[in-house]
């Protein structure tokens, strides 16, 4: 395992390119290759976006890329075992599980899992070689490189991840969940790249934990791409819960056929620097895409949230929901853009985003935005800024709860909104608890996934009754 | 020992004096009544109890159970035992009912130092008194106020009051906009609370409630100072009447 250690600035990390490419490209099918070249061209020509792009402006990375990282480009023999990492498991949450560790596919049994149902789980770097013929029809077709300098990045580095396969007409009862942990004592640049691709009337839930263990500087720059073909489905839940140090750049794409549908929530509870973007192209008739966020953020983080859907084809329909609670000194941006084509007639898109400030220096900015094209469109776009209402507050205390407590029942309440979205009860009930841990201040960066986290204390959520 | 003493309260808001010298005694056991015209003082006399902190009071004194009500935060008024039934009850999308009560109770309870209800206990407990103001629904997955109709919004305060048992309940307006059906469960589910150690504040435009509460006491608030008190009858006097008499009886002087 060899590590090298930069400062990721752009002539320097093209010039790590250059002078590993043999290490980097040595699975490589020619069509990678090229695609690492052309993704080379177009990072040396872009360079790393920066805070004059509009869509760029409130992200700032300087900090953070005159850092020095260390890089791989052989998968490590870590000291940790995974296993202890996932001793516990979730009641009741039963998962196929699969993990990534410090960027790397965790081999627990094998490289590439099939399942009797014919679904494929396995190492990115491993499935160019036993599968590619389902991989490369989707690999890059999606994460275009021009978009933004960190997709070319990506491409040009990416050597692992995780791809899952599910054939047409099959429907995967147990979630599939990927575990992606970063555990090492020093700085680490990693860019995972995972593909995930449905058949036509194919069904996945997909639970996706982004932790870190190690409280050292990371840079994580990661790309999913999804194919979505007719008629299938995706539930995608993204939860992300890392330490103060930690800058992460996510790129998401969903690429939809007729009828399919994607719901997908991303829920943010830690983080430094979190950016996720995420673009949804609706590109069959019929298409529906649900697209839910919450963060939660605290003392200096700062989150973003940037949402492109493209309404291509007629009838698609896209709802879109992300609220925020920010407190002390964090920052939060939404900008949520919706593109109609002027084919794409009678379709309908709902965009909402909501934010609470809890402080004076607490920031947030929010762009909803809409570009209809069609004239036979539904389409409705709003954000609000606010504090929690004083009204609802004294009501609360008149019944004799404390201010905590109080502020407590209406955040919890705020972001139970989206909360209740997630379609898997023991999860959502999991995040509940987060959640309300996370409010009351109580949840620090896990050691372990979030949804494996401490179980041996058990979690109880003093004030809800609910569930009973 | 009363158990509310108001002195020569004088409240405003933004510089605006709302109430001018009031003075006002209530015993354990009694029921007041407070009417008067529109914008006198009524509702800002109630949220001044209960700890609104928009409204500042500029002179004299509230003590209640013989301690300074005015120095104490607004939940610990409540846990002592004072409770104020919304004019217009707050919506709160998201917050349920059970979890909205279980909470109150609970902090209720510790301040009180008593051991917490049980989830099954608890529930029981709404029950009971879900019953006793006739609430049909199962607030259980509602949330607080939310959707609620005019009457069962006010429906809904008398529960919260009979769930946390106030030794002083002001009732701010609570007939306002009841059809004759939803007043009776109301006033039944005061009555139903009256004790010989609590009293209640009701303040209303209408002699209809009070013909189903019965005051021991009605008093007239005008321009932030009550000007006249009497028996039960003051009431229908009103009613009959109007305020011009009372007013032109201040004029004269």
């Amino acid at each position: 395992m060899k590590a090298i250690a930069i400062v990721p600035e752009k002539e320097k990390i093209i010039r790590l390119f250059e002078e590993n490419k043999a290490d980097i490209c040595r699975n490589d099918s020619p069509y990678l290759t090229a695609l690492r070249l052309e993704a080379l061209k177009s990072f040396a020509l872009a360079g790393y976006p920066t805070q004059e792009l509009e869509e760029w402006r409130s992200t700032n990375l300087q900090d953070a890329l005159a850092e020095e990282y260390n890089f791989y480009f052989t998968p490590s023999e870590d000291d940790v075992d995974v296993r202890e990492i996932f001793r516990c498991e979730i009641h009741n949450f039963e998962t196929y599980l699969f993990s990534q560790l410090n960027g790397w596919y965790v081999y627990k049994q094998a490289p590439v899992t099939q399942l009797p149902n014919g679904v494929i789980v396995g190492s990115m770097a491993e499935v160019f070689r036993t599968h590619p013929e389902l991989v490369l029809e989707h690999y890059g077709k999606y994460a275009d490189v021009e978009n933004n300098g960190f997709i070319a990045l990506n491409t040009m580095f990416a050597q692992d991840g995780i791809f899952i396969y599910v054939p047409d007409n099959i429907v995967v009862e147990k979630p599939i969940q990927i575990v992606n942990i970063v555990n090492i004592s020093e700085n680490i640049f990693l860019q995972p790249r995972n593909l995930i691709v449905l058949g036509k009337n194919a069904k996945l839930t997909l639970v996706h934990c982004d932790d870190s263990i190690n409280h050292q500087k990371s840079f994580i720059n990661s790309i999913t791409e999804f194919f979505v073909d007719e008629g299938a489905e995706i539930d995608f839940y993204k939860l992300q819960n890392k330490d103060y140090l930690s800058n992460v750049i996510t790129n998401t794409f969903f690429h939809q056929k007729e009828n399919s549908k994607v719901n997908t929530n991303t829920l943010t509870f830690n983080g430094g620097l979190i950016r996720n973007e995420t673009r949804v192209c609706l590109c069959g008739r019929g298409a529906d895409a649900k697209v839910y966020g919450l963060y939660l953020m605290d003392k200096e983080q700062h989150i973003e949230n940037q949402i492109y859907i493209n309404h291509v084809a007629e009838e698609t329909s896209s709802y879109e929901m992300f609220k925020g609670i920010i407190d002390d000194n964090a920052s939060a941006v939404f900008n949520g853009h919706i593109q109609v084509h002027r084919d794409a007639q009678k379709t309908q898109a709902f965009l909402t985003n909501k934010n609470i400030l809890l402080t004076d220096t607490a920031h947030v900015s929010t762009k909803p935005f809409l570009e209809i094209y069609a004239d036979d469109v539904k389409c409705s776009h709003g954000a609000t800024v606010g504090q929690l209402d004083p009204e609802a507050l004294f009501y609360l205390k008149s019944r004799g709860i404390c201010e905590r407590n109080a502020k407590m029942l209406l955040m919890y309440a705020f972001g139970a909104e989206v909360a209740n979205k997630i379609t898997i009860d023991v999860l959502r009930n999991r995040i509940d608890n987060m959640m309300v841990m996370r409010l009351k201040g109580e949840l620090s960066i896990c050691d372990q996934c979030v949804v494996h986290c401490k179980q041996e204390e058990k979690l109880v959520f003093d004030i809800d009754m609910s569930k009973l | 020992m009363s158990l509310l003493e108001i002195k020569n309260l004088k409240v405003s808001i933004n510089n605006k004096k709302i109430i001018k010298g009031l003075n006002l005694t209530v015993n354990a056991s009694e029921v007041h009544a407070i009417m008067g015209p529109n914008g006198t003082g009524k509702s800002t006399l109630a949220s001044v109890i209960a700890g609104r902190d928009v409204f500042t009071v500029t002179d004299g004194s509230i003590h209640y159970k013989d301690k300074d009500l005015l120095s104490m935060a607004v939940e610990d008024r409540s846990r002592e035992g004072i409770f104020l039934g919304f004019q217009y009850p707050v919506e709160i999308p998201g917050v349920s009912m059970t979890n909205f009560m279980k909470t109150a109770v609970d902090e209720h309870r510790k301040y009180n130092h008593l051991p917490a209800l049980t989830a099954v206990e608890f529930l029981r407990l709404m029950d009971e008194k879900k019953k006793m103001v006739e609430i049909q629904s199962n607030l259980t997955n509602r949330s607080v106020n939310e959707g609620f109709s005019g009457g069962e919004k006010k429906r809904n305060e008398i529960f919260q009051m009979a769930m946390l048992e106030p030794t002083l309940a002001i009732l701010d307006e609570t007939d306002s906009g009841l059809d004759i059906d939803a007043l009776k469960i109301v006033a039944n589910g005061v009555n139903k609370l009256r004790r010989a150690d609590n009293a209640f504040i009701v303040i209303t435009h209408y002699q209809r409630l009070l013909d189903y509460i019965v005051p021991d006491f009605v008093h007239v608030l005008f321009e932030g100072r009550i000007v006249k008190s009497g028996g039960k009858e003051l009431a229908y006097e009103l009613e009959s009447k109007g305020y011009d008499w009372i007013k032109q009886e201040l004029e004269n002087q």
